[in-house]
């Protein structure tokens, strides 16, 4: 048996490039005014709660500034991103990865047990009753998958002055337009936060061999070896 | 919907990741892909809401202290500033092209027509907003009155501010000119409109980013295509820096 579906790993690519994708572009976009707002309305840098980092062109997408450019990045990585995170979600609810591998129980909730995954070898980690993951693992996982990436696609959405006739109460909840274009941009760099933790494991448990999983699928292996094994 | 190459898009799509995207931007396939994806979110939006959907209108305390004033905050020449001065006696809006009757309104004709009046958020492709209470007539109207002609698609905004030396002019689709809050405005927060927001007259498009909402209003011609006007990408910052035509995202 695979330890990676195929749907898994077909997402996890298609995403990864998507973020890329968008999160450089967002920073160019993010160039054009480098102030965020709470509420309806926002300008004047005064009134401002963050003044935002000029990005410089290493990170951007275009390099150099071009606004029209980043957008259209941002605007077809939307449908790339969108669509597959719609696609994962329904495939892993149909092949039960989420309520199998994700979902998590009381016991994956306690600190000291957290603190303890922490301090342990990652390429010799255990984890609950033999679960896939361990429970920083579910946790994070179900963060991103259930909490901050739909809520790139919210924010984003809300963003947008052609979708809000569609659905002015998402813009209401999230209390304003300036303030879901605070949150889009607090949730990308709490996304980008994850993407450097998950670097930092997969080279902790063994790089070469669980980005070859990702790609092949791997093997189920009785033999408990590493960080990311079951 | 343009012909989308096939070729194209799946050559777009492989490059979604690859290093080279700046250099990948720039060829005709990137730019038919970003063509598609433009046209899959105004399609997408006018699935989702309704054509004539309204955008949000504000209370009176929700309006923000100020509409900035960007791209052109004037125009620059004697004829405008001596205009300006006296209140715009002898500014005259066209309307013109694929009609059946064109019109020339000077400003108290315009005021005379049936008004709207609305609270309504405006937002920059830079990414800031303002709320304001902007007040005109109805542009679909002024069309029904000039008698469209069924060939027309497009609603040409042509203004009289030049910015970085070329003639500032937008373009809409009937389904947004005819839209209800589609208005041409003469008024902000109850006053007549300030130079730095476009007077005399300047166009609300609420459903579309501000670059839009074209200012300092000379004319409103229907045409049945965009390609011949400018360089025929349907505006000044679409023509000049490719910025998107349907600006809804």
């Amino acid at each position: 048996m695979k330890r990676h579906a195929l749907s898994t790993r077909l997402w996890h690519w298609i995403n990864a490039a998507a973020l890329a994708v968008l999160f450089m572009s967002g920073l160019g976009i993010s160039n054009a005014h480098r102030h965020l707002y709470w509420g309806n309305f926002g300008y004047d840098p005064a009134d401002a709660w963050l003044h935002v980092v000029r990005f410089p062109g290493w990170i951007t997408l275009p390099s150099t500034y071009n606004l029209a450019a980043s957008r259209d990045w941002h605007n077809i990585g939307a449908w790339v991103f969108g669509i597959a995170l719609l696609f994962m979600w329904i495939a892993m609810l149909v092949n039960r990865h989420y309520v199998r591998d994700i979902v998590t129980c009381t016991h994956d909730w306690s600190p000291r047990h957290w603190w303890h995954i922490l301090r342990s070898n990652p390429r010799e980690h255990e984890t609950l009753d033999g679960a896939k993951y361990n429970s920083l693992q579910k946790i994070a996982y179900g963060v991103v998958l259930g909490v901050l990436l739909p809520i790139m696609i919210f924010t984003g959405l809300a963003i947008s002055p052609g979708f809000e006739p569609a659905a002015p109460w998402l813009i209401e909840i999230l209390g304003g337009r300036q303030s879901a274009r605070s949150i889009h941009f607090i949730a990308a760099w709490a996304i980008a936060a994850f993407f450097v933790a998950h670097i930092v494991m997969v080279f902790a448990g063994g790089a070469w061999k669980l980005v070859r999983d990702m790609i092949t699928g791997g093997r189920v292996e009785t033999k408990k070896k590493g960080y990311f094994d079951a | 919907m343009p012909d989308i190459p096939r070729r194209g898009l799946l050559a777009g799509l492989a490059a979604l990741g690859t290093g080279a995207c700046s250099e990948l931007g720039n060829t005709d396939a990137a730019g038919a892909v970003f063509d598609a994806a433009e046209d899959w979110h105004r399609a997408a939006h006018r699935t989702l809401a309704s054509r004539q959907g309204l955008a949000p209108e504000y209370a009176p305390e929700d309006r923000s202290p100020d509409v900035k004033g960007n791209g052109s905050v004037t125009v620059d020449n004697d004829i405008y500033r001596d205009q300006l001065a006296k209140g715009f006696p002898d500014w005259r809006l066209s309307v013109c092209g694929l009609v059946e009757t064109p019109l020339r309104l000077s400003i108290e004709e315009l005021k005379a027509l049936p008004q709207r009046t609305q609270i309504t958020r405006h937002d920059c492709v830079e990414g800031w907003s303002a709320i304001a209470e902007w007040s005109g007539p109805q542009l679909g109207a002024l069309l029904d009155t000039a008698k469209i002609k069924p060939e027309a698609n497009f609603i040409v905004f042509w203004c009289a501010d030049i910015l970085y030396g070329e003639q500032y002019y937008e373009s809409v689709d009937l389904v947004d000119a005819y839209h209800p809050q589609t208005i041409i405005a003469h008024e902000l927060n109850g006053a007549p409109l300030p130079e730095k927001n476009g007077a005399p007259l300047r166009m609300r498009i609420e459903r579309q980013l501000g670059y839009k909402h074209a200012k300092y209003l000379t004319a409103i011609e229907a045409v049945a295509d965009l390609a011949p006007i400018g360089k025929g990408k349907g505006g000044f910052w679409e023509d000049e820096y490719d910025y998107q035509w349907y600006a809804g995202i």
